[in-house]
């Protein structure tokens, strides 16, 4: 009863604009990617010579800040997954009638723009914050040391704002888990700690890898955080390939980069989801 | 064409309809007349065609092959929307997003009807809920809504309507009050109702007909009691009500009856209470039909001697029992305990008698499991 | 035959048990409650500095004010970078939402050929770094000689959006029954009129749950914005240039006010959904 034409009439204008937007400029930026500087001519003039050493030499040059992005990433999202799990289990299992409200809260503070969070942890963490002083009184840290301009503070800064990208998929299949499998558990003789092992995890695996895919791939290309709360050995990729743009101009070595950032991640997400799926198997 | 079929009307008849996804057949060479007026069940199990056949009537399938007439009109192509056929749907989808008044418009107003109230006012009184025109259907309980859903059809004053189900999820006393009030809506109100349901105490107490389906066929058609008293197959013997199936062959003829050699035993059949078409033949005999004796108690009719009670089991209005004879079969025997006369006790030796009008026959070829749930190997068969 | 079990005198359960079991119980709800106030930190740091009188840097606290809420455009640059993030929200919003909500009807509601690629194609975005879609979407532009600016930055919105407004308005489609538009068919509603009438007005919820979330996507976006705007300031932007001498207090303002209204809209929605959802 439908005629044929209607979905590809319905598709036409928006995957338009996407490949005028979104596929072309990906094409150009790989074609950029292995172009040289004219010889003799103006900054920001380029000829295409298919240097597809740009690739080699971008890597080697800023191998540091590629071992450090994924690094940071890693260390983000798996903190990340240490807060938002245990608070997701709580909202779905304790939340009760007030389910929708917590996740509200879960969601409420990232209305405030992202930017003004992250800055208002480089204040609170700051000499003039409360955290750093209270930490010196205590003896916990000594006089020198400070939290501000340290990877700590960008990993934190990065585990933070990514917390919602964590909680929500993590909450969505957390309560999607009859909590008479539990139960079921505990009649057969399991403990908590190991119906949390055989049942609860392996049914909120789902969750856990969208999560974690979701936080990941943003958190590895981020460089505002870094930025922000971080310091010139706190660079990350995304810092490198920013200030290729607009401090030294080079764009072939910022499109390479961008794309062996991409690649490395493909393959990561790849190795990752293979690995998670196949566990998802009981 | 649009036109036309919008207003017909007359008897619905079925042609030779088959629906086949890829290699699978829901309905297979179906064919048909529903009279006007009468009050229509298509019964079978679940997968046996009946909700697609509804479906293909209604105008949300298309037959693979064959037509279906409303009166004189040739409706098979059409869109729902062009046939005079509403459905009352299983779920009753009633659109959330509109009061029970505006879903009980929605009908009249698509066909361009302005003045709605007075129809929507007296189709709520008819179903007894005036006071809900205002709500949104998810503020109902499941039997309002399916109350509404069926308002929602009738008030179009559709030459059919059909039925999907509607009362399976209703709970049991519910559901016994909504079959006597569709059954008076249906004739109040005057209109064609097909209603498809697996539940055959629901189809035999609301219909006028039955359609006993199975795998995509018709198995056999007509009034409940006939379809009782005289079931043509052993599917329709089993699936409606219970039957105990005898294996036997025909050995002699006796005026107007056959004379059935059941293990050495002899009974008689009407020959016209008999489809089966050689010798080899099953007879057929209902539960209740049965009656126990013990041995030496006088008895008349058909005989079967040789029983013991293999199982007893007391239900308040009857005793069910299980008695096997020398052949090895259990048959099933209901006795009402109208007389109080003490229940007969397991191990017991017993003669079965019963009149010799109610056995029907059954092709000796036939699967005497069909349509039962009963595990095939529980039926001794030699 | 009395039963002896009501005479003996009721067990008692040991106070440090009691304690221990129900911190057991409780402890996930005790995380909890440490986890939203840290989730909340930065919140409220940012609104009780917005309170601060704190001239142009506002970095240690002052006194109390509420000056600048009186005065939220005080500072300079801060509403013209607003308003823009505004206009270019409203903008991305708009065509992000008619172009999302076409492709979610067509993944949604047809099997067509190049369909499980055309998800894909969808899904991309999605999964590439903001800074590689801000990058390329730059060289794009220059490529064709255009300045990086205002409608730059549209299209460079519309573009992140339309993948996340597939996805909500998708999932709404697929949740909805098909038999109500079945019951509509068979009520006399042609197919238009069925659309119009029953799938528009139940897939409309996810519309504009849709469009909410594009409007946030853009008007928190800033390494995308920042690749493509150029001069034009954006309320992210200004933030992130003003960080290194201090924001003003003004930015807090307006930020804390952008909290509470989205707050407001997000509580507002939920009481009127479960309204709907009361039942007799």
């Amino acid at each position: 009863m439908r005629k044929i034409r209607t979905p590809y009439l319905l598709l036409l204008p928006g995957f338009g604009f996407l490949f005028t937007f979104f596929i072309l400029p990906i094409i150009n930026l790989a074609q950029t990617s292995t172009q040289t500087p004219v010889g003799g001519g103006d900054t920001g003039q380029y000829e295409q010579t298919l240097r597809f050493s740009n690739y080699v030499d971008a890597f080697l040059e800023n191998k540091e800040q590629f071992g450090r992005s994924f690094v940071y990433a890693i260390i983000a999202t798996i903190l990340a997954l240490a807060i938002a799990y245990p608070l997701a289990y709580a909202i779905a299992f304790k939340g009760g009638k007030l389910k929708n409200f917590m996740l509200v809260l879960v969601v409420a503070p990232f209305f405030t723009s992202f930017l003004l969070r992250t800055v208002a942890w480089k204040q609170i963490l700051g000499e003039e914050g409360f955290v750093v002083p209270t930490l010196r009184n205590l003896g916990i840290i000594s006089e020198s040391t400070t939290l501000t301009s340290t990877s700590f503070a960008v990993v934190m800064g990065m585990t933070y704002n990514f917390l919602p990208f964590m909680t929500l998929p993590l909450y969505a299949s957390i309560d999607r888990i009859d909590p008479r499998t539990l139960e079921a558990s505990g009649d057969l003789y399991a403990n908590g700690f190991t119906t949390f092992r055989k049942v609860t995890l392996p049914l909120s695996m789902p969750g856990v890898v969208a999560g974690t895919l979701l936080t990941f791939i943003p958190a590895a290309g981020d460089y505002v955080n870094a930025a922000i709360l971080g310091s010139p050995n706190t660079k990350m990729i995304g810092n490198v390939i920013e200030s290729r743009y607009f401090k030294i101009v080079d764009y072939p070595t910022a499109a390479a980069l961008s794309f062996t950032l991409m690649a490395v991640i493909l393959i990561l997400v790849t190795v990752y989801v293979r690995k998670a799926g196949t566990e998802e198997l009981v | 064409m649009t036109k036309e079929s919008i207003s017909a009307k007359g008897d619905l008849r079925l042609t030779r309809l088959t629906k086949s996804y890829g290699d699978f057949t829901a309905v297979d060479d179906l064919s048909l007349i529903i009279p006007e007026g009468s009050f229509f069940a298509l019964l079978g199990p679940s997968g046996c065609g009946k909700t697609t056949t509804l479906r293909m009537i209604a105008g949300l399938e298309e037959p693979t092959v064959g037509s279906i007439h409303l009166g004189s009109i040739d409706i098979t192509t059409t869109k729902p929307y062009q046939r005079p056929i509403n459905t009352v749907f299983q779920n009753y989808a009633l659109f959330p997003h509109l009061t029970i008044f505006e879903n009980i418009a929605f009908g009249l107003r698509r066909r361009g009807i302005k003045d709605v109230d007075s129809a929507v006012t007296k189709v709520l009184d008819l179903v007894e809920l005036p006071h809900l025109a205002q709500r949104k259907p998810t503020q109902l309980s499941g039997g309002q809504q399916q109350r509404i859903a069926l308002a929602r059809a009738i008030v179009n004053r559709p030459a059919l309507l059909l039925l999907d189900e509607p009362l399976g999820a209703l709970d049991l006393k519910l559901r016994r009050q909504m079959q006597i009030e569709l059954k008076w809506i249906q004739k109040e109100v005057g209109l064609t109702f097909v209603h498809v349901t697996h539940d055959q105490e629901e189809a035999m107490t609301m219909a006028d007909t039955i359609a006993v389906m199975n795998e995509g066929q018709i198995e056999q058609m007509g009034s409940p009691a006939d379809l009782y008293d005289n079931p043509k197959t052993a599917f329709v013997a089993n699936f409606l009500g219970q039957s105990n199936l005898i294996k036997g062959t025909i050995s002699d003829n006796d005026g107007d009856s056959h004379i059935v050699d059941l293990f050495g035993q002899k009974i008689s059949l009407q020959k016209n209470r008999s489809h089966a078409n050689d010798q080899f033949i099953y007879a057929g005999i209902r539960p209740e039909k049965f009656r126990i004796s013990r041995l030496g108690t006088p008895t008349s009719g058909n005989i079967l001697t040789g029983g013991h009670i293999e199982d007893v089991s007391y239900i308040g209005v009857s005793t069910q029992y299980q008695v096997e004879m020398p052949w090895g079969q259990e048959l099933m025997v209901f006795e009402q305990n109208d007389d109080g006369v003490a229940p007969f006790s397991k191990g017991e030796a017993v003669n079965i008698s019963w009149e010799p009008i109610f056995t029907f026959g059954l092709r000796g070829d036939e699967d005497a499991t069909a349509g039962s749930e009963v595990n095939p190997e529980e039926l001794d068969e030699e | 035959m009395s039963n002896k079990i009501k005479d003996a005198t009721i067990p008692q359960i040991p106070l440090g048990a009691r304690v221990s079991r129900w911190i057991g119980r409780n402890l996930i709800r005790i995380y909890a409650v440490f986890a939203f106030t840290y989730l909340f930190i930065p919140v409220a740091y940012t609104f009780a500095f917005s309170f601060n009188d704190s001239g142009k840097s506002n970095l240690i606290w002052k006194g109390f004010t509420w000056g600048n809420w009186q005065n939220p455009c005080g500072a300079p640059e801060v509403c013209t970078a607003l308003a823009n993030s505004i206009k270019i929200g409203f903008l991305a919003t708009t065509f992000s939402t008619i172009l999302g909500t076409m492709i979610a009807f067509a993944l949604g509601r047809y099997s067509f050929k190049g369909r499980s690629t055309s998800n894909l194609l969808i899904f991309l975005p999605m999964a590439t770094p903001e800074i590689v879609l801000g990058a390329s979407l730059l060289s794009l532009f220059l490529v064709f000689k255009i300045n990086p600016g205002f409608w730059p930055t549209v299209i460079a919105h519309v573009m992140f959006c339309i993948s996340f407004v597939v996805v909500t308005v998708k999932a709404r489609i697929a949740s909805l029954d098909p038999r109500l538009e079945q019951a509509a068919m068979d009520l006399y509603a042609n197919e238009r009129e069925t659309f119009r009438r029953v799938t528009l007005p139940l897939v409309a919820p996810g519309i504009a749950a849709a469009a909410l979330l594009a409007f946030s996507l853009s008007f928190d976006d800033f390494i995308i914005t920042n690749f493509n705007s150029g001069t034009v300031n954006t309320f992210p932007k200004f933030i992130y240039t003003s960080a290194a001498r201090g924001i003003p207090a003004q930015a807090n303002v307006i930020g804390s006010a952008m909290f509470f209204l989205a707050l407001a809209i997000v509580i507002t929605g939920q009481i009127v959904g479960r309204k709907r959802k009361v039942s007799a």
